[in-house]
């Protein structure tokens, strides 16, 4: 056990949070999406057609240039639509589940990589550079596991796991026959995981301490060249639970945080089912729902489905003040910033409320070390992301460019005084360079 | 606010294209923003974003040099009374002259900076951004009161093309604005910018406070004097006052000798210089390192003391004191704009500073003064240090990989 002790960062603490962890029933949802841009890397060829019936963990899609990369139907049913938008592409695969249970059973003794690649668990894994899902041709130097989630509001992730957690170690054995190098997890401090062979650390810090690219960064950084697999906790389990029965989970347990969530509480749910089979009594008038946490979720209506990484839905307000008056020279400590140019730092530490306004707008760079210190990474933040809006790909890769993620940046966007969207530019900065260099 | 926010919404169509007055849109986008937190909710990326914007970073910076500005105007007051022989008038009378004196160079460098940013503004169809803000209450500080308005208006002009939207605006620039304007002035119009005439206004302020000059009056400053310094450097200047008087080192910290309005007061100065450590705005490590600079420069040349030299005769404190040194270090080498952005960057940064002020405060008796050249000299080199800091990283990175 390795102690990582991370300074900079930030923990946003947000009205909502859950206070009773009992684990609510789930809810039937009338049917269930699997959302191609969950997976970044892939382009989606279809493997069924909308009317066709799909078993959970058969196959729907398979990536255009590498056909063993498939994504699985998290449920039995009948594919019911292939959602389609711009230039034809794929917004959403909908399945109505038939009431029929036939899971498809694979044979947990085959080659680890061909249970992953069919089962559709090798989607939910990422490598850097350019967070794309890993190419299976690939060995990765390691693999680096996160064992919490440091976002706000963020659920604790032994909760979800719940009995799960005793296929940890068959994940991490399975994931170890993968690579060269290690598997590494990265745990809060106090966390008690059977994680058999793993290599594991203590990582203590505010987010993005939980970020998998952060706690890399701190291990071992990824140099040009090499290849490190990214994951969460969760999906190692899933991982374990497919190499001893054959079978993949699709069961979660969803946090329905935020401050409009009529109340904040964990519920079973399956991935992929309707948003509105979580909310309950929460009011979505005025509200954003987001799947995921309010710094890397995706908005998603009231009809949407429940994106990866599956787990969290925070309910926020969209707008909370109309037309504030001169919000700018505020001085209630009211509202929040993290900044002392506000007075809400006075007040001390608590919860705040926070909505969806971008309370400002884009400017050019102006402050000093605004994402370096939200950052802790040895890498030039504000440098990099000046040679990615650029495009300039000697740059880019000297200053670290492999290393990062958007989700790295997520909490740099938040602080930013000059509002820049730094996750889209750095997402559009990977998939730009990934094209590049292939 | 709802009687406002209707009228807004009312006039708002004509502002847009195809208006009556389309062509002063980003006008009334900018007086709408500034009235009217925008309701725009995040569109991608992070759902949630911190209060701060830039307004209120720059309105923070506004606040911060008040201080300066409110005892600028009491200074430029006291200092007119004590030239015409009236050193008895009441505090609000000195106040208000200095207000009549330096009302109209507030006016017109705001009149200009703005109304070049909105015709940039709107000929780039952008946002007004709120740079000038500070820069336009920076100019009348640093300028010499005595400077001819039309002056202040064509290097105010001049500065904020050439110095800023020429490289894209607020944010864009690679030399702080404001002492650009002072250079401009400093370097077109010598003669008015130092010496007897330019920093004590003798004749009245629109109208209020007329006079004339007592005699033995001279209206140098003290480095000013310091350069004029004929003695055989046994022992420190003695520097006066702008009747003669000896001045104390007391009158240097609070600021009641002449200069430019906003760089005398060390008091006001420290004032504007906690606010903006404790709001984090300025990086303490620039103004840090400045003064530490600047220190360990007077303290070299206080070492060699030279009558050709007069300024290494004193002491290295009442050096900072003096001239615009600690205005500099707190409100112009802490321009995140112009300066480093690394945090190993910024100390040297601050530091050479602080070295190359005194530098040509001391060794170039052409400039009697020299903060604000090392300023902008440094503002050059700001990249480079920036460029050495991060290849240290790179090299880091690239040891790693082998």
């Amino acid at each position: 056990m390795t102690t990582i002790k991370l300074k900079k960062g930030y923990d946003l603490m947000l009205k909502g949070g859950i206070a009773d962890p009992e684990i609510r029933p789930a809810v039937a949802s009338s049917d269930f999406a699997v959302i191609p841009d969950d997976f970044q890397g892939i382009v989606p060829r279809m493997e069924k057609k909308e009317g066709e019936r799909v078993s959970a963990g058969e196959p729907l899609y398979h990536d255009k240039t590498c056909e063993r990369i498939k994504v699985t139907s998290p449920v039995t049913g009948i594919v019911k639509e292939v959602r389609r938008g711009e230039r034809r592409k794929i917004e959403a695969i909908v399945i109505v589940p038939d009431g029929k249970e036939t899971p498809m059973q694979r044979d947990p003794k085959g080659a680890v990589l061909d249970l992953l690649l069919d089962s559709g668990l090798w989607a939910m894994l990422r490598q850097r550079p350019y967070d794309i899902v890993p190419d299976p041709e690939v060995r990765p130097r390691d693999i680096v596991v996160t064992a919490f989630d440091s976002a706000p509001l963020a659920p604790q992730l032994s909760l979800v796991l719940g009995d799960k957690a005793q296929y940890l170690a068959a994940g991490v054995a399975a994931l170890q026959s993968l690579t060269d190098g290690d598997v590494h997890v990265c745990c809060r401090p106090g966390e008690q995981l059977d994680l058999g062979s793993a290599l594991t650390y203590e990582v203590s810090g505010p987010h993005p301490a939980g970020n998998a690219g952060v706690q890399l960064a701190n291990i071992k950084p990824v140099n040009k060249g090499e290849v490190v697999w990214t994951l969460d906790v969760t999906t190692l389990a899933r991982i374990g639970e497919l190499v001893t029965t054959g079978m993949v989970s699709y069961d979660t347990v969803v946090a329905v945080t935020g401050e409009c969530a009529a109340e904040p509480h964990y519920q079973r749910a399956t991935m992929g089912c309707r948003i509105d089979s979580l909310l309950g009594d929460s009011e979505s008038e005025n509200c954003r729902i987001i799947s995921g946490n309010v710094l890397t979720g995706h908005r998603v209506a009231a009809d949407g489905y429940l994106r990866a990484p599956y787990y969290q839905l925070t309910l926020i307000p969209e707008v909370a003040v109309p037309d504030e008056f001169m919000g700018w020279a505020a001085l209630s400590p009211k509202r929040f910033s993290i900044y002392r140019d506000f007075t809400s730092w006075l007040a001390g530490k608590r919860e705040v409320s926070m909505d969806a306004r971008i309370k400002g707008g884009e400017r050019a760079i102006v402050r000093l070390d605004e994402y370096d210190r939200m950052l802790p990474m040895d890498i030039y933040g504000e440098f990099l992301i000046k040679a990615i809006i650029t495009r300039d790909i000697d740059k880019m890769e000297k200053l670290g460019v492999y290393e990062i993620a958007p989700e790295d940046f997520a909490l740099a966007e938040y602080a930013d005084t000059s509002k820049l969207e730094l996750q889209r530019i750095v997402r559009e900065g990977l998939d730009w360079l990934h094209a590049e260099m292939c | 606010m709802n009687a406002l926010r209707k009228f807004m919404n009312k006039i708002k169509p004509q502002f847009q294209p195809g208006g009556r007055l389309a062509k002063l849109q980003s006008v009334y986008d900018g007086m709408e923003t500034f009235l009217f937190t925008p309701n725009d909710t995040s569109r991608s990326g992070v759902h949630i974003h911190d209060g701060n914007d830039l307004k209120r970073t720059m309105i923070t910076v506004v606040v911060a040099l008040l201080p300066a500005l409110f005892f600028g105007m009491y200074n430029v007051g006291y200092q007119h009374f004590l030239a015409i022989g009236q050193p008895e008038v009441g505090f609000w009378s000195m106040f208000l002259f200095g207000l009549l004196a330096m009302l109209p160079v507030i006016v017109v460098s705001y009149a200009v900076g703005l109304g070049i940013e909105f015709i940039a503004a709107q000929i780039h169809h952008k946002e007004i951004q709120e740079g000038f803000l500070v820069t336009g209450i920076l100019i009348p500080l640093i300028v010499p009161i005595n400077t001819p308005l039309w002056m202040t208006a064509v290097a105010t002009a001049f500065a904020v093309i050439f110095a800023k939207e020429v490289f894209g605006g607020t944010g864009m620039n690679i030399f702080n604005v404001a002492l650009v304007t002072r250079a401009f002035l400093f370097f077109a119009y010598p003669s008015r910018m130092s010496g007897d005439a330019a920093f004590v206004k003798v004749d009245s302020a629109l109208g209020f406070g007329g006079g004339t000059a007592v005699d033995g009056f001279t209206g140098a400053t003290p480095l000013g004097q310091i350069a004029t310094y004929a003695g055989d450097g046994s022992s420190a200047p003695i520097l006066n006052n702008v009747v003669g008087t000896p001045l104390s080192q007391c009158d240097a910290f609070t600021g009641l000798i002449a200069g430019s309005p906003g760089e005398t007061s060390m008091i006001a100065i420290l004032i504007g210089a906690a606010i903006l450590l404790i709001t984090g705005i300025a990086s303490w490590r620039v103004m840090c390192s400045v003064f530490a600079g600047g220190l360990a420069m007077a303290a070299l040349v206080h070492a060699m003391p030279s009558a050709t030299y007069a300024a290494s005769l004193l002491d290295p404190c009442t050096q900072l004191c003096y001239g615009g040194f600690a205005f500099a270090a707190v409100f112009m080498a802490t321009d995140p704009v112009t300066g480093a952005r690394t945090r190993i960057g910024q100390y040297i940064y601050g530091f050479m500073i602080g070295v190359i002020a005194i530098l040509i405060r001391v060794y170039n008796s052409g400039y009697p003064e020299g903060a604000m050249l090392a300023v902008l000299l440094m503002n050059a080199f700001a990249p480079l240090i920036d460029h050495c800091v991060i290849s240290f990283n790179i090299k880091r990175r690239l040891r790693r990989a082998k």
